[in-house]
């Protein structure tokens, strides 16, 4: 996209500008090519003094060096989101900004990604984003290898599953001195999201504020169909996608043994949407279109620009920063409501209190797993649930692993009691929403 | 051919799936004039660039300065030249007010006109242009850390207004010919028990209701209290095991769980109503908009054929159901939808020639959302006669809100009118200028008479922020900015109306129609 952007201008401005940028860098003097006035809409608010400035906050010609040479960022995403978080930042002062994304480039991203060309396609996202960056912001020095200390990390993702991961990563690195919480232990994590016209941002102080993990009732669990209506009753067109997505594939293996649905590969989705249209036409039922197949939404970047100016007034202290989380919608108008969610008490991230699972000990192991993963506040994917018995650590259910998963798979269809497990009993559940392991304490019911 | 339509797809494909193909065809027909590219007008100008928009002018006569280096994404990511561009840019290197005085009627050309970062002067002249030339105009601002939105339309129709939550359209309160009979067709007692279980709610609640109606004089079940009886009557009816506990029916919990909605009673909602009585819906002529024909058609369609009823929408939300027995059930909302579609197109014939048969199926399906927005022009809003004097008192009520912020942006306007800049541009000036600018806010509040207080800590703050544009307020300006306009372009979803105030200092918003 960034084709057009340059079209923008007539040759003969256009040379104007790069003639100007590289004066500047040229004749800047500095390291990194400072030019007269570039920093000038920031240094108003870190050189003034301001009624609305946060209480720690000092104007001083040198916050802004903080952020131009000491600040570290990290930004995780380097899709649309994170596109949009990047240039925000390294426009906002930040030079020392680390990307990381698994991700590699595919044409449908060009349209929202405008980092990215087409000569791109294919490689590493994380490592275009970078170079687009470096190559173009003078002096800024973004990596894409993850560094240990950050100051400030910001999200632009669109998966629970990885804030959730990165939440309970941050949530590790707390220290504790005699049950006090050492501030500078403490990174905090901005996040933000938004799909087609509604979106959110939020600030999190781990340990100080509530969590990705405490609000998670305010994600809604995605649509799941039941499977009796995947494998034999299908009514709507998206219930055939499911089948081709969730039966057929792992059957037909189409491109190959382990190769994976990649909704970013168009061959793959055409093959879905072949099949899901054969499925469809057996039932009589119509509406299947090629993009109802990939499923995906759109993303805006508005709430990214959110996320980034709290990047800043943070690394600044030149405002106090949003406490804690900005709802957005604009179907009808422009909405938001912004709000302080609140810790929740026995938060499975971050309370540190164990949690609670109440079951009668004839209740099968499979309950167990299921309120796991359906219950509003755990919405775990595949939890592996292990117990001490008789001294020794004993693992009653894990999928993850094909093997293990057959061997104890017997156990889903016995019973808590059967399984030797006692009232009070311990269970700990490892999932891939958390880096760190959850425990549960088994209550028996009547 | 095929091929670039199928990449072309594929590029575009994340934004067709929010407004669809027709809303696309509007994005890539459309005209855009934007006016200074400052760091705002750059991210709207990507925002709408990037999901396709047809062709662009920019108006801009500034040069580029180190300032503005250091804070518009533009000015770096243009290194190359572009060969797969599918905007049309053209530059209109010159002052908007140039083009007010030489040719206003360049502006005549545009689907919308986007000015950006306007002084009060130029704002004004340009509203007027474009307010009587019926072109829709959105003025943008980012100034420290407040962002600021007007739309200016005097009329704006919108047919898929995309509601939130829209209620379903069941008629289970006055069901049509055919879904009586294909309720009539199920008998619950008589049926085996996998039917019993995969029978739709919509038929089990049909069912019951009219069992209710013989107990209760064909009145539907109006309090909490009836609500609750009706449920119980539905949950009677779940079958039951030898040993006479009840079996797992989730259709019939389907079913209870729906009798709060599903009973709501059949009837056109007084926005819409409101449209149907709108002037524009009895004059046709064939100067009329396609959308106040087809409302008439609509209105028709109610008075003479649908029984004071719109056309049935004809879609009904999964349940649980065998395949066959919701199939068959869909098929009898969808057919009277196209039934009732034709009729309306009848109408619409009989007013004047046709407006094309996609959109008459899709005004139907929408007719129950329909949205018609009429902003007030900026001459209403400026003017000491007409300026809206209630709303801003009441909004001052709460003194920190996003009003105040409203009254410091006017104030900031008449500083520049008067000094020729706006205030505390640099450090030195920011001390003084505070006075001054406290000046300036006092005669506005006199001039409309308004009796609020602005506290001084605004009036500090807008002279520290030194009318500066920092790139992540400008970029969330410009997305909010470019999503108003696509709304605009593709009449789908609603703008807002008509003011919209962004505070990044505590993440705020608020809308004002002012």
């Amino acid at each position: 996209m960034n084709l057009l952007l340059f079209s923008l201008f007539r040759e003969k401005k256009r040379r104007r500008v790069v003639e100007l940028t590289e004066k500047m860098v040229v004749d800047g003097g500095r390291d990194g090519g400072e030019w007269d006035g570039r920093w000038n809409h920031i240094n108003m608010f870190l050189e003034r003094p301001g009624p609305f400035t946060h209480p720690d906050f000092e104007p001083s010609t040198e916050s802004l060096q903080f952020l131009l040479d000491t600040c570290k960022i990290l930004v995780i995403g380097a899709g649309g989101l994170g596109c949009e978080l990047l240039k925000d930042l390294a426009l906002s002062g930040f030079r020392h900004i680390h990307v990381v994304d698994m991700d590699t480039i595919d044409v449908s991203n060009l349209n929202r990604q405008f980092l990215f060309r087409l000569k791109d396609v294919g490689r590493p996202k994380a490592d275009i984003a970078a170079d687009f960056i470096n190559g173009r912001i003078p002096g800024c020095n973004v990596l894409c290898l993850p560094h240990p200390e950050f100051h400030i990390i910001v999200c632009g993702l669109d998966s629970i599953i990885a804030r959730r991961w990165m939440n309970g990563m941050l949530l590790s690195l707390l220290v504790y001195e005699d049950g006090v919480l050492d501030p500078s232990s403490i990174i905090p994590l901005i996040d933000g999201g938004t799909e087609g016209f509604k979106g959110n941002a939020r600030v999190i102080f781990p340990g100080m504020t509530a969590c990705i993990d405490c609000t998670l009732e305010l994600y809604p669990p995605q649509i799941n169909f039941p499977m009796c209506t995947i494998a034999s009753m299908p009514r709507l067109p998206e219930h055939c996608v499911e089948y081709v997505r969730m039966l057929l594939w792992p059957k037909e293996k189409p491109f190959g043994d382990g190769v994976g649905l990649d909704a970013d590969d168009p061959e793959h989705i055409q093959w879905v949407y072949q099949k899901s249209q054969e499925r469809a036409a057996e039932f009589s039922i119509t509406g299947i279109t090629y993009r109802l197949t990939q499923g995906e939404n759109t993303h805006s970047a508005i709430l990214n620009s959110a996320c980034a100016t709290e990047v800043f007034k943070i690394a600044s202290s030149a405002y106090i920063p949003l406490n804690n989380y900005m709802v957005f919608n604009d179907v009808d108008g422009l909405y938001t409501y912004t709000f302080e969610a609140e810790r929740k008490e026995n938060c499975s991230a971050c309370s540190q209190v164990p949690q609670d699972l109440y079951f009668s000990p004839s209740a099968k192991l499979q309950e167990v797993l299921d309120y796991l993963t359906e219950n509003a506040s755990l919405q775990m994917k595949s939890p592996a649930i292990t117990a001490t018995l008789e001294g020794k650590n004993k693992t009653l259910y894990l999928q993850t692993v094909a093997s293990i998963e057959q061997r104890t798979r017997p156990n889903l269809s016995k019973s808590l009691k059967e399984l030797g497990l006692l009232d009070g009993q311990e269970l700990a559940v490892a999932d891939v929403t958390t880096p760190q392991t959850v425990l549960f304490k088994l209550s028996f019911t009547s | 051919m095929a091929a670039t339509k199928a990449s072309k797809d594929q590029k575009y494909d994340r934004q067709l799936r929010l407004w669809g193909d027709h809303g696309q065809e509007e994005l890539e027909n459309a005209h855009v004039c934007l006016i200074n590219s400052t760091a705002s007008g750059t991210e709207i100008l990507k925002n709408l660039v990037l999901p396709g928009i047809g062709a662009f002018t920019i108006v801009d006569g500034h040069k580029v300065s180190g300032e503005d280096v250091g804070n518009n994404a533009l000015l770096y990511l243009s290194a190359e030249c572009s060969k797969t561009s599918r905007a049309l840019i053209v530059e209109q290197s010159c002052f908007p007010d140039k083009l007010l005085d030489n040719d206003p009627e360049f502006f005549h050309r545009f689907t919308l006109v986007i000015g950006v970062q306007l002084p009060e002067s130029t704002c004004l002249r340009l509203g007027s242009v474009l307010w009587n030339a019926n072109i829709p105009f959105l003025v943008c601002r980012t100034y420290g850390l407040v962002g600021y939105m007007r739309l200016v339309v005097q009329e704006h129709t919108v047919i898929e207004s995309h509601p939130d939550n829209a209620l379903e359209d069941l008629r289970l309160d006055q069901p049509f010919a055919e879904l009586k009979n294909q309720i009539q067709s199920y008998d619950l007692e008589g049926m085996g028990k996998k039917d019993h279980s995969h029978t739709p709610w919509i038929i089990i609640v049909a069912k019951y209701l009219d069992k209710w109606f013989s107990e209760h004089n064909c009145q539907l079940p109006k309090n909490y209290k009836e609500k609750e009886a009706f449920k119980q009557l539905i949950r009677q009816g779940i079958l039951k095991n030898e040993k006479g506990t009840p079996e797992d029916e989730e259709n019939f919990e389907e079913a209870i769980k729906n009798v709060n909605t599903a009973l709501n009673p059949t009837k056109i909602s007084s926005g819409v109503d409101d449209i149907f009585n709108g002037e524009q819906c009895n004059d046709i002529t064939s100067q009329t908009p396609a959308f106040w024909v087809m409302t008439r058609a609509v209105r028709e369609f109610v008075q003479n054929n649908g029984g004071g009823n719109l056309p049935v929408r004809g879609s009904i939300p999964d349940m649980i159901a065998d395949s066959e027995k919701f199939i068959n059930l869909q098929n009898i909302y969808r057919e009277k939808a196209m039934q009732d579609a034709s009729v309306v197109s009848k109408h619409v014939e009989s007013l004047l020639q046709s407006v094309g048969k996609v959109c008459e199926t899709l005004f139907c399906k929408n007719a129950a959302f329909l949205r018609v927005v009429r902003c007030r022009s900026l001459a209403e809003e400026y003017s000491v006669e007409t300026v809206n004097k209630d709303e801003i008192t009441c909004c001052m009520d709460s003194a920190d809100g996003e009003m105040v912020l409203y009254l410091m942006l006017r104030s900031v306007d008449r500083f520049y009118q008067q000094h020729s800049r706006y205030p505390g541009v640099y450090n030195y000036q920011v001390e003084e200028d505070i006075s001054k600018l406290k000046l300036c806010v006092n005669s506005l509040l006199q001039e409309y008479s308004l009796n609020v207080n602005v506290k001084d800590d605004y009036i500090h703050e807008f002279c520290r922020y030194g009318a500066s544009e920092p790139h992540t307020v400008a970029s969330f300006l410009g997305g909010c900015a470019a999503q108003e306009a696509i709304k605009i372009i593709t009449r789908q979803f609603v703008p807002f109306n008509n003011t919209f105030i962004y505070n990044a200092m505590s993440q705020t918003t608020a809308t004002f129609q002012l």
